[in-house]
């Protein structure tokens, strides 16, 4: 009988924070990095996280990783740097709809062309899950969920009966996810559930041209989570995209702030937030 | 004689309640289950035996909800069935769209505008015409799925639309392609699309072809991923005569598992012909 048990990443226990920077998918937007590193500073972080998906959809993939590894940012595998380390021919996004498909592997083959060999091979070191203590709440940091590297938590279908199994199954008070690129948190008690750190890499299909990260913080020896809007040169990312040759469809939403692609996998209510 | 792989059941995250159990008001000729206006094999469920189920349900965690029959508009209770599983999670319910007159979609929207959860309406055709798809679902129907879908539209419901492969090519790309632009041109701005292969189970074994004896699992071991994929591994089943193994397996003696969800939470062997065309295809049943 083979096992038939799914694998736990590997993770690393940080150990107790007073308060962190937590960063989502960057998606190869440097500038958006480098402004959330800004704010990250200037909130007085002990550390920054940043939770996987360094590359895809913009430009010049290596100047994110290079940021990320000089400027001492705390690394989570994602599903593009899981696929780009082992040299996979998709990045593994979880997406069933061909629409979807066709523009994610656009993304992931410019990103694979243009990611150094060196930055590659160390995606491949990174660990999986991370745990903190803030707050007196236990943290888990992933990249999807807990179990599945690629398993998308969004807001609407993210139900409270189901985080608090993740929570008993994962022993943990919070799980830190990303990977939706869209931020939401919900805490069906105090101190526990779930919170979605949104995404630096596109904006959060609203009409608004800023991205998001989230700090968390031990507020008199209570959990207390917000996210944060980060806004950046976009008209300047948009110009990088296009002189990259990058799809005419990510640059509007660079400039617009709607998603103009991987919209089937969006939630009834998700989408219908949206213009497309 | 070398044995079938077996599912384990890796976590419970979807559940689906055959709410108007294998009552239809159309008989199709592609219907898996055989469901028909006078297939009473599984009856309706009640809001208690529904309630009774959701509970469960959610104190395991299960993660969303399906509605499916026969069709579920066909039990008189569905808004306050619709409403008991939206206060727990996102629903998705499976319908011919035939019984969606205009009220019924605003009380839908009502329903969704009231839940933190998404609820889908999931609507099936059988093709771009009504040539082709009344004649597997009935004369006129097609006509009358299309309204259902419009009044879905307008009450800013955007249904996922379904379309089996009895519909000839619509799973390849020139198939989608037109199937999409069939839907915008009925005013489905957005359209969400599934294209689903055929169980050749039920009345659709005499409609195209039953299955073959090398269609089974016999001899294969499935790799953890490989499991991971297929929907008995992560769904159960609730008739109004217990838990099932998963939506497809309805008729089968043994794919009945347990009075109760707890007692289903076990391996399943995958020993039925239908089990071959969802580890081939990678068919599931959600949306
Ligand atoms: S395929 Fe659907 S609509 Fe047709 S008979 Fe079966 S349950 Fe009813
Ligand atoms: S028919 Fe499919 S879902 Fe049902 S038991 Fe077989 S493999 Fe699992
Ligand atoms: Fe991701």
């Amino acid at each position: 009988m083979p096992d038939l048990t799914p694998a736990r990443p590997r993770e690393e226990d940080h150990g107790t924070l007073r308060r962190v920077a937590l960063l989502g998918g960057i998606y190869s937007n440097y500038l958006a990095l480098d402004a959330a590193l800004a704010v990250a500073r200037a909130r007085e972080v002990d550390a920054v996280y940043a939770l996987g998906d360094f590359g895809a959809f913009g430009p010049h993939p290596d100047r994110t990783v290079e940021r990320l590894r000089d400027g001492g940012v705390a690394c989570i595998q994602g599903n593009y740097e899981e696929s780009l380390a082992a040299g996979a021919g998709d990045c593994h996004c979880g997406y069933t709809d061909p629409r979807d498909n066709h523009f994610a592997q656009i993304s992931y083959d410019y990103t694979r062309e243009n990611t150094s060999a060196e930055h590659k091979a160390w995606m491949g070191t990174l660990p999986g899950h991370v745990r903190l203590r803030v707050g007196g709440s236990r943290l888990l940091l992933c990249h999807g969920s807990p179990r599945r590297i690629n398993e998308f938590l969004w807001r609407t279908t993210t139900p409270d009966a189901f985080i608090r199994r993740t929570l008993a199954e994962f022993a943990t008070d919070v799980v830190v996810c990303t990977h939706t690129g869209l931020h939401w948190m919900r805490f069906p008690e105090p101190g526990r559930g779930v919170l979605n750190v949104g995404a630096l890499g596109r904006p959060a299909n609203d009409g608004r041209t800023h991205v998001w990260c989230a700090i968390v913080e031990d507020h008199g020896g209570v959990l207390r989570a917000e996210h944060v809007p980060v806004p950046y040169d976009h008209e300047r990312l948009a110009r990088e995209m296009t002189a990259e040759g990058l799809p005419a469809e990510f640059v509007e939403t660079v400039r617009t702030g709607w998603w103009t692609t991987c919209l089937e996998i969006l939630p009834a209510k998700e989408r219908a937030a949206g213009r497309f | 004689m070398s044995a079938f792989p077996s599912a384990p059941l890796v976590a419970l995250d979807t559940l689906w309640l055959q709410v108007a159990g294998t009552l239809c008001n159309l008989r199709c000729t592609h219907c898996f289950i055989s469901c028909s206006p006078d297939n009473h094999a599984h009856g309706m469920m009640d809001r208690a035996a529904v309630a009774r189920v959701l509970q469960e349900a959610e104190a395991l965690g299960v993660r969303e909800y399906y509605f499916t029959g026969g069709d579920p508009f066909l039990n008189r209770e569905i808004f306050e069935l619709a409403a008991d599983a939206l206060a727990r999670g996102p629903l998705s319910i499976l319908t011919n769209g035939v019984l969606l007159k205009p009220e019924w979609c605003a009380r839908l929207r009502e329903l969704s505008d009231a839940s933190p959860y998404s609820l889908d309406l999931r609507v099936s055709i059988d093709g771009w015409d009504a040539a082709t798809s009344d004649a597997i679902r009935g004369e006129g129907t097609f006509e009358r799925i299309l309204w259902g879908i419009g009044n879905l539209a307008r009450a800013g419901l955007n249904p996922v639309v379904t379309v089996t492969e009895a519909c000839a090519g619509a799973g390849s790309v020139a198939g989608r392609t037109r199937l999409l632009s069939f839907l915008t041109s009925i005013g489905l701005a957005r359209p969400r699309l599934k294209v689903m292969p055929l169980l050749r189970l039920g009345v659709e074994a005499q409609r195209s072809r039953a299955y073959g004896p090398a269609e089974t699992l016999r001899g294969v071991s499935l790799t953890a991923a490989e499991a991971d994929v297929l929907q008995c591994s992560s769904s159960r089943t609730v008739t109004s005569r217990g838990v099932f193994v998963c939506p497809i397996l309805l008729d089968a003696p043994a794919a009945r598992m347990a009075d109760t969800l707890s007692g289903s939470l076990r391996p399943f062997e995958l020993r039925y012909p239908s089990c071959h065309t969802c580890h081939v295809e990678g068919l599931t049943c959600r949306t």
